[in-house]
């Protein structure tokens, strides 16, 4: 009886530790992550990082100036792409989308967002490189755009139902038409939660490398136009750890360095403007 | 049971109607249905959910500028009854009406609902203030009806029809989540107010707050009798007598008795009005 109640006691020691153990260690992966960053590109990322284009071949020192911007101006034609449709399309899901077809739409864009990124870039390549004829900005933002749709559509969709139904009404019965409703309280009661989603989107395709190669392709100059090829820093990092010199491979670990913390500085913000809404409206 | 006192047309309240400690204090009595201007004229109003039907064909006319109570238990369809007249039951799906409601005489399915919303406003049972200023609060009315004039002036007046203005005059820039939930639909009852309504209908304003509230609602419902017609849903029967010159008693979707509310609760002539009235059951 004694037996068998240590041996009861034993297993519940040893899946505590074991589940304590792994928690520890997903937690620890991000610090880990952050750490070795750090330590490998922290002493790269300088001012020099910000201002400069990468140096020649053999030619030490150089930024990654070109790449920083490009990264910019791809998640600006991302977002020009993809918050119209994703918002509207969530406030369509949210308060006209009937049952099945709402369903279906729902269903569709979880699917979108399960894409894997590089049959994105694939498809963004067919529609938009091969009838230009050459890689550029323009379908780099379309495939990044394309990737924020889905995950917009679902978080706008879900801060809107989240806004009280009184409000509707509160609105209706003054008179309001449903779009006036929705445009004049249900979408300002959203907004932060929207926008919340919006820089969670562009904070995810951000790092996206696979949609950027046959669209956007790089380039280690100033990208002249829309139309031209672009440096970003998802495909800088992939190309420089590639490379055969040991300071390109610095300057990837600081390109790292630089896109995490960005992507870690919108999620935290996020947080904040959500936690001071709730605070707000109780 | 004192103080029913046969005052003609529109009734200005008595102190001694409301101080006196009874069952049920009767503000008034207007002595009879007939003398008076009929605001709206409802016949066989039937109204169904789905396949449910909820109002079993009601006749019934409001007179202008007095106050209306409809009661009856749980269920009887008075909520219904209410958001039919300014067709605020369109916006709960399969909901569907039969029969005419006339507005001064006009079909209110003939006018544009936007304008019957306008001339028959809405309070409803919980504070519903939008997520903006007071202020803002109490503008939205007029914004959306483009309204042309001051708004500062026509808020501020809104606001002392409401007997809100001494409270918040010196916050209007506040949110409207800042005030207590008395104050809050008092908020409510100037929102509906600054577009000037023809009608207010009030769905169990009180049920959320507390009796001293309770108290300042209905005395502002006796200032408002001269200038709007009203007409108020409520579970609480003391606050019927109080506060109404008619009054309505539904049951199971039908009316079961309408009279002027001091013979209602005096001599109901229906067995099945003095068994609710007398808490029989209900």
């Amino acid at each position: 009886m004694s037996l068998r109640m240590a041996w009861r006691k034993s297993i519940n020691i040893v899946m505590l530790s074991l589940t304590g153990a792994c928690t520890l260690l997903a937690v620890s992966v991000l610090f880990f992550i952050l750490g070795y960053l750090v330590w490998h590109g922290g002493k790269d990322v300088n001012w020099n990082f910000f201002v400069k284009l990468p140096a020649p071949v053999g030619e030490s020192g150089g930024g990654m100036a070109n790449a920083i911007v490009g990264s910019a101006k791809l998640l600006l034609l991302a977002m020009l792409l993809g918050v119209p449709v994703g918002v509207l399309t969530g406030i369509y899901l949210a308060e006209f989308g009937g049952r099945t077809f709402g369903f279906l739409v729902r269903y569709t864009a979880d699917l979108l967002n399960g894409v894997p990124s590089i049959v994105i870039g694939i498809f963004a390549y067919a529609v938009v490189v091969i009838p230009m004829h050459h890689f550029s900005t323009l379908a780099g933002g379309f495939a990044l755009g394309v990737m924020t749709i889905p995950i917009t559509v679902r978080s706008t969709e879900e801060f809107l139902r989240a806004v009280p139904n009184h409000l509707r009404e509160a609105a209706l019965a003054l008179g309001a038409s449903k779009w006036k409703a929705i445009l004049t309280v249900v979408l300002p009661a959203a907004s932060a939660g929207i926008l919340t989603g919006i820089m969670l989107a562009l904070a995810r395709v951000a790092g996206e490398t696979a949609p950027l190669i046959f669209t956007a392709f790089g380039n280690p100059f100033w990208s002249s136009g829309w139309n031209e090829p672009i440096a970003s820093l998802p495909v800088m990092i992939y190309n420089y750890a590639l490379g055969a010199y040991a300071d390109w491979h610095e300057q990837a670990w600081a390109a790292g360095l630089v896109l995490l913390a960005f992507v870690l500085l919108v999620n935290i913000t996020t947080r904040l403007i959500l936690s001071r809404k709730i605070s707000v409206s109780r | 049971m004192a103080s029913v006192s046969p005052v003609n047309g529109i009734n200005e309240p008595t102190n001694e109607a409301r101080t006196l400690p009874r069952r049920f204090a009767v503000s008034s009595n207007a002595s009879s249905l007939q003398n008076l201007s009929q605001r709206f004229k409802i016949s066989a109003l039937k109204v169904f959910y789905g396949a449910k039907q909820v109002l079993q064909g009601i006749d019934l006319d409001i007179p202008a500028n007095v106050v209306t109570a409809v009661i009856g238990p749980s269920g009887c369809g008075k909520s219904t009854l209410l958001r039919t007249l300014n067709r605020m039951h369109e916006t709960i799906r399969h909901a569907r009406m039969e029969g005419t409601i006339l507005l001064d005489g006009e079909d209110i399915l003939g006018l544009d609902v936007v304008r019957l919303r306008r001339r028959v406003g809405m309070v409803f049972q919980r504070p519903n203030p939008f997520p903006k200023s007071i202020f803002e609060n109490v503008a939205y009315g007029l914004r959306i009806n483009g309204y042309s004039g001051k708004l500062s002036e026509s808020v501020e007046h809104s606001l002392r029809r409401a007997a809100l203005w001494d409270e918040v005059k010196d916050q209007l820039h506040k949110s409207a989540y800042a005030l207590s939930g008395g104050q809050q639909q008092r908020l409510c009852i100037a929102r509906a107010l600054a577009v000037d309504p023809e009608v207010l209908l009030l769905d169990e304003p009180c049920s959320a707050l507390d009796p001293v509230t309770t108290a300042k609602i209905e005395e502002l419902l006796f200032q408002l009798k001269p200038t709007c017609t009203i007409v108020i849903v409520t579970h609480n029967m003391q606050q019927a007598a109080r506060t109404s010159d008619f009054s309505a008693f539904l049951l199971e979707g039908r009316l079961v008795e309408y009279q002027p509310t001091a013979k209602l609760f005096t001599n109901p002539s229906d067995p099945r009005t003095e068994a609710y009235i007398t808490g029989r059951f209900g």
